[in-house]
């Protein structure tokens, strides 16, 4: 019983650990993104609230709770108020199965640094990561509003398109690890990190991640330019600020496994484990950044073509010549 | 098809150079306030009532620059002087209609009213954006230092006395004139 509970609430402890950790790491993405974006416009981005603008994710923070929540007339409600919270959620949950450091022993007992090591990890990670588009789509359709309907709709095209090469991109990887669990995968990389053995598979997966959040150059269903904000058009407050909180949830899940794929995870030299992963996160977070400064919107028949006619049959080909190699 | 993918990554790489490079360029941003950017003389904010060189108001309370306001912000009264020099009884321009257009600038005959690179006038109340004559004058000539209107044009007021005046002819007598 008294182990039971001490499982319990060690368990809660490492969620309380991995969620601080994550929202906060999220707000001051937003900063180091804004901060990052105008010097690569060679211009100085937000350095008013605080010094080097440090409290800012604080005024952005108090500044999305206190305006008015919204709801459009026409607007199919239910669904409306609960699109944002799926996409937070979804993109929240993903973390529950990144590894963040090998098994501690306290007391002759094993704490496994990861909140739920399941052995279809890599599926579980998927899944949340689709259903996260259910928000993004259904919060565009209940919005009655043009802009938002048509960047729900391209959500889910784009998750159609990217979620296929996104899913084949790391069956080298399971391949090569033989096992679905993050945990495992890390494990696998003792030696080499995947990057090196499966270049192919990590470019492949990158570009299927930076279309899975949806960000420049894949940022269709927002497209700023073309229509409104997107599918988060009519949303405010808060509800706005979860989709955006989810959208950068989602790049650090997108770091945190391709740090888990392909760069070894947790495992690096004098830095404790979590301090390895979270610098590896970052690391891909930033490249995101770069990526977003420097290439422009694709089209849509282009985001097609380079999902459906590069990735997909670069992902099949890696897959053979990956499992001819294992199997000789 | 191989150079065709070659092309593809030489300008992607170059795009990921170029906006690499600008991180250690120095932003071009002025921090405001901070820093001031010197403007231009005639770059165009606060509206200012200015003297001529003797010190003397220039405006003539002409009302050109109040009939050619688009937004009607600018109100004045007339009077006159014991040597029938017209002046302003009163002068009002409301800052919280001014557009800062310049054409009451363009209209006045005597360079009285002046726009400055002055913007940093706002106000809290709305009411205290209405500039009364003594907020508007000012000991200065502006932008037209040596100009004086009654040295070329206007009244006898004991400058000087008719055909007298800067590129002005003397009378023609009417009666010799006839061909």
């Amino acid at each position: 019983m008294w182990i039971w509970l001490l499982g319990y609430l060690v368990l809660m402890a490492k969620i309380t650990a991995v969620l601080t950790a994550v929202m906060v790491l999220a707000a001051y993405l937003v900063l180091v993104e804004r901060k990052l974006l105008g010097r690569f416009q060679v211009r100085y981005g937000p350095n008013r609230a605080g010094i080097y603008g440090i409290l800012q994710p604080v005024a952005d923070g108090i500044k999305l709770l206190l305006k008015e929540d919204l709801v459009p007339e026409g607007a199919d409600r239910a669904i409306f108020l609960a699109a944002p919270a799926v996409v937070a959620t979804t993109a929240l949950m993903m973390f529950a199965v990144v590894p963040f450091g090998p098994r501690l022993t306290i007391g002759g007992r094993e704490i496994p640094m990861v909140i739920t090591d399941i052995n279809v990890g890599l599926l579980y990670v998927f899944a949340l990561s689709s259903l996260g588009v259910y928000g993004v789509a259904l919060g565009g359709w209940a919005s009655n509003s043009k802009y938002a309907l048509l960047g729900g709709i391209r959500g889910a095209a784009q998750m159609i398109s990217y979620e296929l090469a996104l899913g084949l991109s790391i069956v080298p990887v399971v391949m090569l690890a033989g096992s679905f669990s993050l945990v495992d995968i890390v494990n696998a990389q003792a030696g080499l990190p995947f990057i090196l053995v499966q270049p192919l598979a990590f470019g492949v997966f990158l570009i299927s991640a930076m279309a899975e959040t949806k960000r420049i150059p894949f940022d269709l269903p927002e497209a700023e330019t073309e229509l409104g904000a997107g599918y988060h058009t009519e949303y405010s407050g808060m509800r706005f600020g979860l989709f955006f909180l989810g959208e950068y949830v989602h790049m650090q899940v997108m770091g945190a496994l391709v740090a888990v794929f392909f760069l070894g995870g947790w495992r690096g030299p004098v830095l404790p484990p979590p301090v390895w992963l979270l610098v590896k996160i970052v690391f891909v977070v930033l490249f995101m950044i770069w990526v977003r400064a420097t290439l422009p919107r694709l089209r849509y028949d282009q985001l097609m073509n380079l999902g459906w006619k590069v990735l997909i049959p670069l992902a099949l080909v890696n897959i053979l010549i990956t499992g001819a190699f294992v199997a000789a | 098809m191989i150079r065709a993918v070659i092309d593809i990554i030489v300008s992607i790489a170059a795009g990921f150079y170029t906006t690499g490079r600008h991180l250690f360029v120095r932003p071009v941003t002025e921090s405001y306030p901070e820093y001031k950017r010197p403007l231009p003389a005639r770059s165009r904010a606060r509206i200012i009532l200015t003297r001529d060189p003797e010190g003397r108001e220039r405006c003539v309370a002409c009302y050109l620059c109040s009939g050619v306001c688009p937004v009607n912000c600018i109100s004045m009264q007339a009077a006159e002087d014991s040597q029938g020099r017209r002046y302003a009884a009163w002068f009002r321009i409301n800052f919280g209609r001014c557009i800062y257009c310049g054409l009451c600038e363009q209209a006045c005959p005597t360079s009285a009213i002046q726009l400055t690179p002055d913007f940093e006038h706002i106000r809290r109340d709305i009411l205290d954006m209405v500039f009364e004559k003594q907020d508007l004058l000012v000991d200065l000539c502006g932008k037209d230092p040596d100009y004086d209107f009654y040295q070329h044009a206007g009244v006898v007021v004991g400058l000087a006395g008719k055909g007298d005046h800067i590129s002005e002819n003397p009378p023609v007598n009417t009666r010799t004139n006839m061909p």
